[in-house]
């Protein structure tokens, strides 16, 4: 086999960060190699160098032998690379097949497109109704349109970023079936995870990327998960902390709430009710985009519910009351937004701090902000949860997405708090950061706290929680016990 | 095709550094259109800006102009910081002028210290219910808040019309569409006698110190601050986008309404027809110009103020049109939004590629 692309001591710095290092990454025919490494390791900046988004500093590529220089991502399409983006870039209110003749070049006749559509879907099982609606899709449909859209351009080699993401497991287990008969086929496939288990499995080779430099490439067969993560982490990971058995006796009580989305493309909630015990942590599965986000907001009370639905919290209907009433009642919630949602950019981190706490009092005298004992809860926060930034004043954007999400995280743990609702607590998070958010979870649930934990990463569900419910199209299954939950019953969950 | 990319970083001193390049491409602008016409531009632009800051008389009708300015201007940078978009001030400003000076009126002859206290709390009730208008549109049936307020204007214009024409003439005015003339206690104290320069000044003084107060140490700023920023956070920080289109309204409103009365009670002395002289719209630019932060409102209420003065004088000396005043400002707030968005954003040249 012979290598359809090298890239040769490519290096890329923005500002004062050094996002690639000198890396060096040559992909043959007909492989699938993994790109692997937590965020912020450069794989990113290292996609889109190739892709022709970003341009390098210094190094080389060579693509099919002849040296490859892509000034736009259409120079790279006609190169013969194909991407698919983890966010998806169609048109929600176009049909499947609109969405294809439009990202196609050049003025296209209908019946062609079609025609290819067809050999391709034949070909590698790619089939889906090209006259629906995007915006009714699942996410892995969606990704399907994607998959087509980039192979109707011919490429020679592929990258897919973080595509399981939005996937259930068997549709994980269709995309790499369809991958390693593209792979068969003499197609190149750059794979980009932080997945151990699934690069284990699919990929043949695998490079590992860590503060922008290569740490290792190697074959994949060879390695084991443990040592895939000690290279990409840099250090071994921390074990997680036992957790204790909860109390029978139910802190959320939801007995069946329900709740129409004004939106029309977004998920409504359906008759859902769970109860939550005392120091317990509970977890709520399912694809992204199945009624988590309202679910979060309902709780918080972002939203307001229609009478008749019930919260109950201690026994007490807590539905008709706002956001800062239920913080008052100490219960806390960190949503999945970092940035825009659970904080604020352009402030500084005592400014954050704040944002959660308007409604105590120990912060304002007659409304003027106390901001020396801000800034002092403000460095305790930084203190205890190692946020890695320059001081209380530093400003949010200034942080790394795992030291903002401590942060976030640490400013309503650190209230030790009764019940804690929280939304992808270490989504976007580098592996050392996540799991020491989740070690300070299982901590506040061993003293008392009951926890319920809405997530798109099953894993991190099966790790930490007691039980686990999954939500699909706005409705909440049955809760499993964590430790006997199968992925097949997962993947029939999800599917419903 | 030139494209716009947004920075990832914004130097800080761009605060500073945007307002004072505005103001400069806008003279260098001028200094052009005076040629283009055939005056000096030198002698053009000497006695437009700097001729009226070296007389009393001068810089006290400077104070007259930027007071109203500058209050209108701080309680519209607190909608514009939220993303509250209230281009309705001159109505506000023009109802508080109505209410103020018929509450005034009302108490015609009597004289009392009370007057002038009263005048204002009703002048800044009326601002406020001019404001809540288009709030309430905005707040229950999500209507543009731009365009109700903006067309609001108007109608509190004709409003003070009818009402100058009608009721509120002046019962000895010889027919003329003016009130009566307030009486002392109706009339705000002079603080540099021999000019118009009025206490309103310091009004508007102390309103810029205490809004840099609230902005800086007040849970209120800090609302204001997160509600720019993102409506989700504002949210989840426990306000609802409603309480911000409310209170910005009803801020601005009030400062609006509080600006009229003045004017009424300051140097105009009576209610006549052409109250409204624009104010409300200049203090859009003032409020971007400085910023939207009090003490850069202070300073860019006197920037406008002296193009009021410069261009009467320009009319005078030079036999302009007045119509200088308002090129001078659309000038200033076009270089404006320019030099901010060449801060905010790089500029890139790309080729533009033929389909194959």
């Amino acid at each position: 086999m012979q290598n359809i692309l090298e890239i040769d001591g490519v290096s890329k710095s923005f500002s004062d960060i050094q996002a690639n290092n000198d890396i060096s990454l040559y992909l043959r025919r007909g492989q699938i190699h993994a790109l692997l490494g937590e965020n912020g390791a450069g794989k990113s900046t290292l996609v889109k160098i190739i892709y022709g988004i970003v341009k390098p500093d210094h190094g080389s590529m060579i693509l099919n032998g002849k040296t490859y220089e892509p000034d736009t991502p259409e120079v790279a399409r006609n190169a013969g690379i194909g991407m698919v983006f983890q966010h998806f870039s169609l048109f929600e209110s176009l049909s499947v097949l609109d969405n294809i003749i439009l990202g196609q070049k050049g003025n296209l006749k209908k019946d062609s497109v079609l025609e290819r559509l067809n050999s391709l879907q034949n070909e590698y099982d790619l089939h889906i109704d090209v006259n629906k609606i995007v915006a009714t899709l699942s996410a892995g449909e969606k990704q399907k349109v994607e998959i087509i859209r980039c192979l109707l351009q011919d490429p020679k080699i592929m990258i897919l970023d973080e595509p399981t993401s939005v996937l259930n497991p068997s549709e994980v287990e269709k995309l790499f079936n369809f991958l390693r008969k593209l792979s068969k086929q003499g197609m190149a496939v750059l794979y980009i995870s932080h997945k151990l288990q699934e690069i284990k499995e699919l990929c043949d080779t695998s490079t590992i990327l860590r503060n922008g430099k290569v740490v290792k490439s190697c074959d994949t067969e060879g390695v084991t998960i443990n040592e895939l993560a000690q290279l990409m982490v840099g250090r071994a990971i921390d074990n997680k902390i036992k957790l204790s058995r909860p109390k029978q006796e139910p802190v959320l009580d939801i007995k069946n709430i329900s709740y129409t989305n004004p939106d029309i493309y977004g998920t409504s909630l359906k008759e859902i009710k769970f109860s939550v015990n005392f120091g317990e942590i509970f977890g709520i599965g399912g694809i992204s985009g199945n009624g988590q986000t309202e679910l979060m907001k309902v709780l918080s009370g972002e939203v307001g519910l229609k009478s008749g639905n019930q919260i109950l919290y201690h026994n007490e209907d807590i539905s008709s009351l706002d956001i800062n009433k239920r913080r008052e009642k100490e219960i806390v919630f960190v949503p999945e937004d970092r940035l825009g949602h659970g904080a604020v950019s352009s402030l500084s981190l005592t400014e954050n701090l704040l944002l959660t706490n308007l409604w105590d009092n120990n912060f304002f005298s007659n409304g003027v902000i106390d901001i020396n004992y801000a800034d002092e809860k403000t460095r305790e926060v930084i203190e205890k949860f190692n946020v890695q930034c320059n001081g209380a004043g530093s400003l949010a954007s200034s942080l790394s997405g795992g030291n903002l999400q401590k942060f976030v995280v640490g400013r309503e743990i650190i209230k030790m708090p009764k019940l804690v609702i929280c939304e992808q607590p270490t989504w976007g998070v580098d592996v050392g950061s996540a799991s020491l958010i989740h070690n300070f979870l299982i901590e506040i649930s061993n003293l008392g706290s009951t926890i319920l934990i809405i997530s798109q990463d099953m894993d991190e569900l099966r790790s930490i929680c007691h039980r686990i419910a999954i939500i699909s199209n706005g409705v909440l299954s049955k809760s499993y016990d964590a430790d006997y939950i199968t992925p097949e019953d997962i993947a029939i969950e999800m599917a419903k | 095709m030139f494209t716009l990319q947004k920075k990832e970083t914004i130097d800080q001193s761009s605060l500073y550094t945007v307002p004072l390049i505005a103001i400069g491409c806008s003279l260098i602008f001028v200094f052009i259109l005076f040629l283009l016409i055939g005056k000096n531009p030198v002698l053009a632009i000497f006695i437009i800006f700097i001729e009226p800051l070296l007389s009393v008389f001068g810089l006290s009708e400077l104070i007259v102009k930027a007071t109203p300015l500058i209050i209108i201007a701080l309680g519209l940078s607190i909608g514009f910081r939220a993303g509250v978009w209230n281009i309705g001030a001159e109505g506000q400003f023009t109802i508080g002028a109505l209410f103020g000076g018929a509450s005034i009126l009302a108490f015609y002859p009597t004289s009392g210290v009370w007057i002038l206290p009263l005048s204002f709390f009703i002048a800044i009730i009326g601002g406020v219910l001019w404001g809540m208008i288009p709030a309430f549109f905005k707040a229950r049936f999500n209507t543009n808040e731009i365009l109700v307020s903006l067309m609001l204007t108007y109608v509190a214009i004709l409003f003070l019309s009818g009402m100058v024409y009608g009721p509120l003439k002046n019962p000895d005015g010889f027919n003329f569409p003016e009130s009566r003339l307030f009486h002392d206690s109706g009339t705000l104290p002079i603080i540099f006698p021999g000019t118009r320069a009025h206490i309103g000044f310091l009004v508007a003084l102390l309103l810029a110190g205490l809004m840099y107060y609230l902005l800086k140490r007040h849970k209120f700023g800090y609302h204001v601050k997160v509600s720019g920023e993102s409506t989700r956070a504002l949210v989840f920080s426990g306000k609802s986008t409603n309480y911000m289109v409310y209170l910005s309204f009803i801020i601005s409103g009030a400062f609006a309404g509080l600006a009229g009365v003045i004017e009424v009670s300051g140097p105009v002395g009576q209610l006549v027809p052409a109250i409204p002289v624009g104010y409300g719209f200049t203090a859009i630019i003032v409020a971007f110009l400085g910023r939207l932060n009090p003490l850069g409102i202070f300073f860019a209420g006197l920037l406008l103020a002296l193009t009021y003065i410069g261009g009467e004088a320009a009319q005078i000396r030079l036999g302009l049109p007045n119509a200088i005043t308002g090129v001078f400002q659309g000038v200033l707030l076009f270089s404006l939004l320019a030099a901010e968005a060449f801060t905010n954003y790089e500029v890139s040249l790309k080729k533009i590629r033929g389909n194959s």
